[in-house]
C-alpha cells in the first residue's frame, strides 16, 4: 500500500456544523490509477485535499509510503508533498510570471537534489514527452488553457512522486486533450508504477481507470 | 539550493512588479537620504558650536567657588533666629596652585592644564578709557587651548612668549587706539596699577564685543596688575581628551582638588539646551520620514502579497513551507532596501556637498556640514532594519496563507 487512510472523518463549522467526511477507510496500491466520483458536495475533493496533507484539519489516520503523516507539522508535510506528491487542479494553476520551463522546474529546484543542468534537461525531456517542447521559454500566462494544463502535468511530474494527485485534471479541457491526459496519467501509471489519484465527474474517465470510488454524501458506496 | 530557488522567486517578483517595486525604492531612498542629511546637519552645528566654545572657553574650569555662611542654629525652640546667609569673604584664589596643577596634570584623561588669572582693566587712549579685560596665561599652553593663532592679524603669539611684557589686543581696540603691532600702549587696573606694555599682536575673533575689549597678557603681568605675587591664580583651565566626557572628568577633578571644577557644559547649559531642543526637533523629522517611507514599503509589499495570493497556495502545494514563503516575500523588501538604500546615500553624499559650500558668512563661513560617516553608518543600518520589519510583517501573513482555502474558491 503506498497510500492508505483509516477512519477519517472531516467537519465544516462555518456557517453550521456539518460532517463532510464520515468513516472513510480505504487504501491505494502502489501503480494504481484511481478515480474519485460522486455528485457534487460529496466530498470527493475534500478528501483528495487532506489526502494530499494540505488540509490537516480531521481525524483519523493518513499513511504515505509506510509514514504516519497524520502528526507532522506543516514544514514536515510541505517536504512530502515537494519529493513524494505531484498535482494537477482544474484551473491549472501555473506562476503567471515565469516561463514554461521555470514554472515545470520550481518543485525540483525546492528539492535540490540535483544539479539546475540535470533539472533542465529532466524538465525538457517532460516537455517532449507532452508535445510541449516549443513552448518551453514562453511566460506560462501566454499559453491556452490544454497548453496550460499540459505545463500543470509536466510540473507534477518532474520529481517522480510516488502519488499523483488531480482535482478535475480534465475539467476544463476538449475531448481531444482529455484523451491525451488520460493517457499520459494511464502510461505513468502502467509503465513507470507511479500511482494516480484524481477526483473526476468524466463518467468515460472514471470507467476507463483500474479502480473507482464513488463518494456520497461524506461516505464511500 | 533550497534559497537559491526562494531567491529566484523573489526575484521575479521583483523584476514583474517593477513599477510598484520603484515606487518602494524612490520612498526608501527620500526617507535615507533626508535622515542622513538632516542628521548630518546636526552634527555639523554640534561641531560648529562647540569649536565657537573652545575658542573662549576650556573644557573645565577649576575655580575656588564663592562660600556662603552656614545658617546659625537656634538655641532653644522658642527662640526665632532670622538670617540672610551671605557670601563668606575670602580670596577667590586657588591655595598652592602649582601642587593642584600638577595633580590635574596626573589624570590621565587630561591633555593640557594650565594657570590662568583674569582682571578687569582699562586701556588708556589720553583721556578717554576703554574699559575691557585682560587674560594672563601662558602664551602657548593658551594658544593650544584657544587656537588663538588661527585668528591672529598682526604679529604673533610667538612674540607673547618671548617678550614679557607685551601684550595681544583685539582688533577693536587697536582700531580705535590707533595702535599697531611695536607700539606702546598704558593700560590701568581696578587696583590702581598703571602699567606700559608693549602690542606684540592684534586677533581678530568674529565677535566684535571681544575684538573691543579683550586682550592677552602674561600670568605675571596679571598677577601684577592686581598686586599680587607669583602664587596668585584664579582659574585652571583643563583639557580632556573627549569633550564630551568633560562632565564626569569635571567631577572627579573636584573631589581631587576641593575646588569648584566646571565643565563647559554646565558653564553654557542655555545653550545647551537650545542645542538639545534642535537635535529633538532634527531626530523627530527625520525619523517621521523614515517611518512614512517605511510604510510605503509595507503598503507595497502587502499589495504584492495580496496579489500573490494564488502563487502562495501552488507554491506550498508543491512543497514550500511557511519560512520559504517569508524568505521570499523578505529578500524583495531586503532588494527594495538595498538599492533604496544605496541610491539614497548617493543622494545624501551630493546634498551634505552642495551645502557645505554654500557660504553664509559671519563667524560660520560656509554651511557647518560635512561626510560624517557615524551618520551615514546609522543611516544604512536603520534603513535595513526597517526596510526588513516593513517586509517581515506582510511576509508572516503570507506564510499563513492556506492553500486549500484559496483552491476551494
Amino acid at each position: 500500500m503506498i497510500l492508505e487512510v483509516k477512519k477519517i472523518e472531516k467537519f465544516f463549522h462555518d456557517p453550521v456544523e456539518f460532517k463532510v467526511l464520515n468513516d472513510i477507510s480505504f487504501g491505494v496500491k502502489k501503480g494504481e490509477f484511481l478515480t474519485l466520483v460522486g455528485k457534487s458536495g460529496c466530498g470527493k475533493s475534500t478528501l483528495l485535499y487532506v489526502l494530499s496533507t494540505m488540509d490537516t484539519d480531521y481525524k483519523g489516520e493518513l499513511i504515505i509510503d509506510g509514514e504516519h503523516v497524520s502528526s507532522y507539522g506543516q514544514d514536515k508535510l510541505a517536504a512530502i508533498r515537494n519529493e513524494k506528491i505531484g498535482f494537477i487542479f482544474q484551473f491549472h494553476y501555473l506562476l503567471a510570471d515565469f516561463t514554461c520551463l521555470n514554472n515545470i522546474m520550481i518543485p525540483a529546484l525546492k528539492l535540490g537534489k540535483l544539479s539546475k543542468e540535470e533539472i533542465e534537461y529532466k524538465a525538457m525531456e517532460k516537455l517532449r514527452m507532452l508535445d510541449m517542447i516549443d513552448q518551453a521559454l514562453k511566460p506560462a500566462s501566454k499559453l491556452s488553457g490544454g497548453q496550460q494544463q499540459r505545463i500543470a502535468i509536466a510540473r507534477a511530474l518532474i520529481n517522480d512522486p510516488l502519488i499523483i494527485m488531480g482535482d478535475e485534471p480534465t475539467g476544463n479541457l476538449d475531448s481531444k486533450n482529455t484523451q491525451v491526459v488520460f493517457e499520459i496519467l494511464q502510461e505513468l501509471a502502467h509503465e513507470k508504477g507511479q500511482t494516480i489519484i484524481a477526483v473526476t465527474h468524466d463518467n468515460d474517465f472514471a470507467k476507463a481507470s483500474d479502480r473507482t470510488i464513488t463518494m456520497s454524501d461524506g461516505r464511500i458506496v | 539550493m533550497a534559497n537559491s530557488i526562494n531567491r529566484k522567486i523573489a526575484t521575479t517578483y521583483f523584476i514583474s512588479g517593477r513599477k510598484m517595486t520603484t515606487v518602494a525604492i524612490v520612498g526608501v531612498l527620500l526617507g535615507i537620504s533626508i535622515f542622513i542629511f538632516m542628521n548630518s546637519l546636526s552634527a555639523g552645528f554640534d561641531r560648529q558650536s562647540s569649536e565657537s566654545f573652545f575658542k573662549t572657553t576650556a573644557h573645565i574650569r577649576i575655580y575656588k567657588d564663592d562660600v556662603l555662611s552656614a545658617p546659625l542654629q537656634p538655641e532653644n525652640e522658642n527662640s526665632v533666629l532670622i538670617v540672610n546667609p551671605k557670601v563668606v569673604p575670602t580670596k577667590n584664589t586657588i591655595e598652592n596652585p602649582n601642587e593642584i596643577l600638577d595633580l590635574v596634570r596626573q589624570n590621565e584623561d587630561v591633555v593640557l592644564a594650565f594657570p590662568q588669572v583674569n582682571t578687569p582693566v582699562f586701556y588708556n587712549n589720553g583721556e578717554s578709557q576703554i574699559a575691557g579685560t585682560t587674560i594672563g596665561f601662558p602664551p602657548m599652553e593658551g594658544n593650544q587651548m584657544y587656537k588663538i593663532e588661527t585668528f591672529m592679524v598682526q604679529g604673533s603669539i610667538q612674540n607673547l612668549e618671548l617678550n614679557r611684557s607685551g601684550i595681544l589686543i583685539g582688533s577693536g581696540i587697536a582700531e580705535r587706539m590707533n595702535l599697531n603691532t611695536g607700539d606702546n600702549m598704558n593700560i590701568t587696573s581696578s587696583k590702581g596699577v598703571n602699567l606700559n606694555l608693549t602690542v606684540v599682536g592684534i586677533f581678530q575673533t568674529n565677535n566684535s564685543k571681544e575684538d573691543k575689549t579683550k586682550s592677552y597678557v602674561n600670568v605675571a603681568v596679571a598677577q601684577q596688575l592686581l598686586r599680587e605675587g607669583n602664587t596668585y591664580i584664579t582659574d585652571i583651565n583643563v583639557n580632556v581628551k573627549d569633550p564630551n566626557q568633560a562632565p564626569d572628568i569635571a567631577a572627579d577633578l573636584s573631589k581631587l582638588t576641593g575646588y569648584k571644577a566646571e565643565d563647559w557644559i554646565a558653564a553654557n547649559a542655555s545653550y545647551m539646551a537650545a542645542s538639545r531642543m534642535r537635535k529633538i526637533v532634527i531626530t523627530f523629522i527625520s525619523f517621521t520620514l523614515l517611518i512614512v517611507s517605511c510604510f510605503g514599503i509595507y503598503n507595497i509589499l502587502n499589495m504584492t502579497v495580496s496579489q500573490k495570493i494564488n502563487d502562495i497556495a501552488i507554491l506550498k502545494a508543491i512543497g514550500f513551507n511557511g519560512k520559504d514563503v517569508v524568505r521570499i516575500f523578505v529578500y524583495q523588501a531586503l532588494t527594495i532596501g538595498m538599492i533604496g538604500v544605496a541610491l539614497g546615500v548617493g543622494f545624501a553624499m551630493i546634498l551634505v556637498n552642495i551645502l557645505s559650500h554654500v557660504y553664509i558668512g559671519g563667524d560660520i563661513g560656509n554651511f557647518p556640514i560635512r561626510f560624517e560617516p557615524f551618520v551615514f553608518l546609522k543611516g544604512i543600518s536603520i534603513g535595513f532594519v526597517i526596510t526588513f520589519l516593513a517586509g517581515y510583517v506582510p511576509a508572516r501573513k503570507a506564510a499563513k496563507v492556506d492553500p486549500v482555502s484559496i483552491f476551494r474558491k
